[in-house]
Parts: structure tokens; C-alpha cells; sequence
């Protein structure tokens, strides 16, 4: 059982790092791993699969649509092609080549996508996709993964290699700290639970998540009891943990680098109101494009920041 | 007649300024913007009729559309130093609550932006778009957009090339920049590009080919390509050497989209000659 002691930063990298570590070892242990990359092979971190593998590598240039459709017709031979682009450009760019030629097609392809979120930092708004969640957990048969530190990222590609249907997996750019322990099982759908709490549930996903553990433990400090849990799969969501753990508090907060609408609180609130309706705060970016800057300094300007959570804690517990 | 000199002299500022922007933010893409700043410079200093009071609708101007986004550095420099808005701004590039974001866009209201890009393969639907709207209106000036080459990878801008022909765009220009660089290598590595020249000319449109870094054979391309009217839109395959200007960047890949640190930003300056003043920053 985890809890807020045991998650401390053993160091910091990025989660697309934890891709490319996760995708040279499922690439070792399954000999139909095939990536595919649109002239960004070197921010997906891979060189290590690509240089073991090279047969097993592929280059479409700067042609994201052929991208997904060749994905389709790999996956449809047999193989598990996994596309490797920035997060925009692998899923509203391409959007109908995925609903039609993969998800509508049940087709095997795990869409990886790195520089996720406001955190990809100055390259601005034109590269900042804070829809991605919402428009891919739209489509059905799509599994949704979020993960949130490099161990976890890592972990996560050799779990989607696995299963079999359409994934995305959404991770990000800048260094970050490595919190979840290296030997943490992942498993897709299920909740993970960080820290038993009984006065408030905090519900974090992909970077957010390390800002929600400095929260909790702040919190604590102030005599405030968080339920912590880590949704690093959006879709399928894990209903019972969810509403378990609001039962046990009555307030809800969820946590997530992506606009308000359609991610990770749209996804907790829908499942709430039909099953047990609690009041909830969301921590997320508000119907709004992102822009230049330094990571951390937009999670701020952008409502992100840890103590946008510890507020929104009490505001939730605030309406109970 | 165009002064070659003076144009000469304002794209050494500007060569400046690109080296100053992103190495103030420490990001952003200098390669590109230096190969293309003889370019930028000829439009908005020589060829174009531009108003940089700036009406977004270009009626009875010239417009300029980037496609390639991420060569952000040089089109500031020039909008900046043509007077859309202030030099010092220039200062600003990719820091936090600024106009000048990482790729343009309008949504800040930077003047002289009349389109966000940065998603690559975009620019080109767009600047057909503009053209069709001038020709509905009466209006004769010309549309110009500019896209890199490892760009005319992405679909969309072989279905613009379809449509421009079929509906007689003669008022359009597109520039190819052909570096022969993107992001993962040389273009004939990562997927060949062939002749855009035989390719473009089978689509039906005119070609015509320049070097790029030659401001004379630039300026002149440019204002045969703004006049001339045929019922075909026009093509210019524009040859440039990435990170020109800046000996250690030029010809490589690796100043795609990389900051030099303090000793080679010195270095670069160290080889451009300040010409029209530097915007006023610290630290360099
Ligand atoms: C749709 C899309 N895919 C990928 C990228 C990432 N990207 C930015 S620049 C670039 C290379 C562009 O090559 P080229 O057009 O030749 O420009 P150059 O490198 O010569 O400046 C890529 C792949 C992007 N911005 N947009
Ligand atoms: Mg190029």
C-alpha cells in the first residue's frame, strides 16, 4: 500500500523518457512491436529501440494522416504499430484517420504522443493540445492513458503492447520528478491508489498528480485528510474506486493538465451524477488555449499550480 | 529600382535579431529563420505593397501568409522593423504573457499576423483561400505564402496544389523553401521529396526557380512573380542554405530548432554587422 511518505522524488526525468525505455522493453520481449514516427524521432526518446531495431522502425516524414492509415493496415497484417508524434498531431490532426480507419476498424495501433499540455512550454499554443482527452475518449473503443511520472510511463507502454484494441497514450515533455515506485504494478483500467484519506477525494492524473501529492501532504499539515488516487486510465474509468472513495469522503476534486471540458473531471462527474451525485471542483485549464512560457511558470499563470488544489480542496469540502 | 545595398544591410539586423530572440528565451528555431531572412526581407522591404498600420483584410495590399510556423524569429524581426509594431517588443519572443509566441498566431493580436501556423501544411489552403476572396472582390494584388519543404510532406498541401490550378489562382505565389533539411535529417533521407519543379509544373502551375540567399535574383523572382497574370498560380522553388549567415549553423540540421549558448551567440553576432540598432535587452 502506498502513501504520502513513500512518494518522494527519487530524481527527475521526463515521461516521454520512460516512453522510450518502455518501448525498447516491449520491443525486446515482442517481435511484432513496429514504431512509426513523423520527423520526430528524436523528442520521442526511442533511439535506443530504433537503433536495436531498425527493421522495425519506421519514417513517414512530416504526413501524420498516412501515419495513422499505415498503422492500420501493419496492425491489420498483424503487427502492433505504435505512432509516435507530438500529442496535437496525433490526435486532432488526424482525427478521422483514427475514428475510421482504427478505432471504427478495431485495429491494434497504440497511439503514443508526447509533448502533451501546457508543459511542452514555449513552443505556444499551436502546440499545446488541451483537448486530446476529450476527443479521444469519445471515440468508442478507445482505452485512455494518462501516466504521470517516467516510472509510470514506462510501465504503462508495456501494458498497452499487451492489451489488445486501439490505446492512446498521452505523456509529456519536460523533466519531472520520478515518484511511483519502480516496482508499482500498472494495469490498465485500475485506479491507483496513493494515499487513504477520509475528508476529501483527490482525483489526479499525468503531471498533475506529483502537484497532488505536495497538496495532500500541505493539506495534511493543516489537518486536512485526502483520499488520493492516480486515474492514469481516463477510459475505461475504474467506477468503483471512484465512487468508493467518494462515499467515504463526500467531496471530490480532480487534477489534470487539460481543459475542464471533456477530460479527466468531465469523465469523474459523469460517473458521479448517475451513480452518487458529490460535489466536485475541477483543477484544469478553463476553455482556453495555452501559450508561450516555462512549464511551470503556466501551470501557474494557468490555475495548475499546488496551491490551485489545496484551494479547491477547500472549496470541495467547503460544500459538503 | 531596388537598392540591394540598403536591403542588404536591414537583412543583417534582422539576421541579428533572430540570434538575439532566441537566445534571450533560450528556444525557437534559428536555421530556418536565417536562411529565409533575404526572403522576408525583399517582400516586406522591396516587392510587397503592404500597409503596416495593418488592416487585417489586406484589401488592395499585398499579404503574406508563413506557413512553417516555427521560423517565427524572422517574420517578427521584419514585421517589427517595417514598423508594424515596436522593435523592442522583439525582447519578449517566447516569454510568458507576450504577443510574440513561440509560432505566430493572431490570438494575442500581433500585428502583421492574419493566421495562426505552427501545425505544419496548413498555410497553403489558406493563402488560396485569401486569393480566391481577392479575385471575388476585384482586388489584383497578390498572395504570397511560404512553406519549408520538408512541409509539402503533409497531404493537405497536395490538395491545395490541386485546387489553386483548377480555379486559375494567377494572383497566388508559393515559395518552397528548399533547404534540403528537417527535423530527423536531410529530406532525401527521411522521405524524398523529388523535383517540386516537375511536380508543380504536372499540378499546373508555374515554376520558377531562385536562389534564395541572393537578394538580387530574389527580388527580381519575386516582382515577376507578383505581376504576372496567366490563369496560373506560380510556384517559386527557392533554394537556401539553413543558418545562413552564421557560419557554424549553416548547411547542418542541427540549428533547427536550437539556441546557442552565450559564447556562440556572441560569435554569431561577431559575424553580423549591426546595421539598424539591436533591440534593447540584458545580457547581450
Ligand atoms: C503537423 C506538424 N507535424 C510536425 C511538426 C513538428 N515539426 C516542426 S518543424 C518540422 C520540420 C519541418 O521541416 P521543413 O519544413 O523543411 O522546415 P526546416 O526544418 O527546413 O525549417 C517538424 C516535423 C509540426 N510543427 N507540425
Ligand atoms: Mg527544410
Amino acid at each position: 500500500m502506498l502513501s504520502l511518505d513513500k512518494l518522494q522524488s527519487t530524481g527527475k526525468k521526463a515521461t516521454r523518457d520512460g516512453f522510450g525505455a518502455g518501448l525498447k522493453a516491449a520491443g525486446d520481449q515482442h517481435d511484432n512491436v513496429v514504431m512509426l514516427t513523423a520527423d520526430l524521432r528524436g523528442s520521442m526518446k526511442s533511439e535506443d529501440f530504433i537503433n536495436t531495431y531498425p527493421e522495425r522502425f519506421v519514417q513517414v516524414g512530416i504526413s501524420e494522416a498516412n501515419m495513422m492509415g499505415l498503422a492500420a493496415g501493419l496492425a491489420t497484417g498483424g503487427k502492433i504499430p505504435v505512432t509516435t508524434t507530438f500529442a496535437n498531431f496525433s490526435t486532432g490532426r488526424v482525427y478521422d484517420q483514427i475514428r475510421q480507419s482504427i478505432a471504427y476498424s478495431d485495429k491494434n495501433v497504440k497511439i503514443c504522443a508526447s509533448h502533451a499540455g501546457l508543459t511542452l512550454g514555449e513552443d505556444g499554443a499551436t502546440h499545446q493540445i488541451l483537448e486530446d482527452i476529450g476527443m479521444m475518449r469519445m471515440l468508442p473503443g478507445m482505452t485512455v492513458i494518462n501516466p504521470c511520472d517516467y516510472n509510470q510511463t514506462k510501465a504503462a507502454v508495456q501494458a498497452i503492447v499487451e492489451h489488445h484494441g486501439p490505446v492512446y497514450l498521452r505523456f509529456g515533455r519536460p523533466s519531472w520528478p520520478i515518484f511511483i515506485p519502480e516496482d508499482t504494478k500498472f494495469e490498465i483500467g485500475k485506479a491507483l491508489h496513493l494515499s487513504e484519506g477520509s475528508d476529501v477525494s483527490v482525483f489526479a492524473t499525468g503531471h498533475l498528480v506529483w502537484y497532488a501529492v505536495e497538496a495532500a501532504r500541505q493539506l495534511k499539515e493543516e489537518g486536512i485528510s485526502v483520499d488520493l488516487i492516480n486515474i492514469h486510465t481516463i477510459k475505461p474509468l475504474d467506477e468503483e474506486a471512484v465512487v468508493a472513495s467518494a462515499r467515504k469522503t463526500g467531496a471530490v476534486v480532480t487534477c489534470e493538465e487539460h481543459n475542464k471540458y471533456g477530460g479527466l473531471g468531465s469523465t469523474i462527474a459523469e460517473c458521479l451524477s448517475k451513480q452518487l451525485p458529490t460535489p466536485q471542483e475541477y483543477v484544469a485549464t478553463d476553455d482556453t488555449f495555452g501559450e508561450s512560457g516555462e512549464a511551470e511558470e503556466l501551470l501557474e499563470k494557468y490555475g495548475l499550480g499546488v496551491k490551485d488544489i489545496v484551494a479547491a480542496v477547500k472549496r470541495a469540502v467547503g460544500r459538503k | 529600382m531596388a537598392d540591394i545595398q540598403e536591403l542588404k544591410r536591414i537583412a543583417s539586423q534582422v539576421r541579428r535579431d533572430i540570434i538575439r530572440q532566441v537566445y534571450l528565451c533560450q528556444s525557437g528555431h534559428p536555421g530556418g529563420a536565417l536562411g529565409n531572412t533575404d526572403l522576408f526581407v525583399a517582400l516586406f522591404f522591396e516587392v510587397m505593397k503592404h500597409d503596416p498600420s495593418f488592416n487585417m483584410e489586406a484589401h488592395g495590399e499585398d499579404a503574406f501568409f508563413l506557413s512553417n510556423g516555427h521560423i517565427s524569429p524572422v517574420f517578427y524581426s521584419v514585421l517589427a522593423r517595417a514598423g508594424y509594431f515596436p522593435v523592442e517588443e522583439l525582447k519578449t519572443f517566447r516569454a510568458i504573457d507576450s504577443r510574440l509566441q513561440g509560432h505566430p498566431t493572431t490570438h494575442e493580436g500581433l500585428p502583421g499576423i492574419r493566421v495562426a501556423s505552427g501545425s505544419l501544411g496548413q498555410g497553403v489552403s489558406v493563402a488560396a483561400g485569401m486569393a480566391l476572396q481577392k479575385r471575388m472582390d476585384g482586388d489584383d494584388r497578390t498572395v504570397f505564402v511560404l512553406t519549408g519543404d520538408g512541409e509539402q510532406q503533409e497531404g493537405q498541401i497536395w490538395e491545395a496544389a490541386l485546387f489553386a490550378p483548377h480555379n486559375k489562382l494567377e494572383n497566388l505565389v508559393l515559395i518552397i523553401d528548399d533547404n534540403g533539411q528537417q527535423i530527423d535529417g536531410p529530406t532525401r533521407e527521411v522521405l524524398r521529396l523529388g523535383s517540386f519543379a516537375d511536380k508543380y509544373r504536372a499540378f499546373g502551375w508555374d515554376i520558377m526557380e531562385m536562389d534564395g540567399n541572393n537578394m538580387e535574383e530574389t527580388v527580381e523572382t519575386l516582382k515577376k512573380a507578383q505581376a504576372k497574370r496567366n490563369g496560373k498560380p506560380t510556384c517559386i522553388v527557392m533554394k537556401t542554405e539553413m543558418g545562413m549567415g552564421v557560419d557554424y549553423m549553416v548547411g547542418t540540421h542541427h540549428w533547427h530548432g536550437k539556441a546557442p549558448n552565450e559564447e556562440q551567440a556572441k560569435n554569431a553576432l561577431s559575424q553580423l554587422e549591426e546595421t539598424l540598432g539591436d533591440f534593447p535587452a540584458e545580457g547581450i
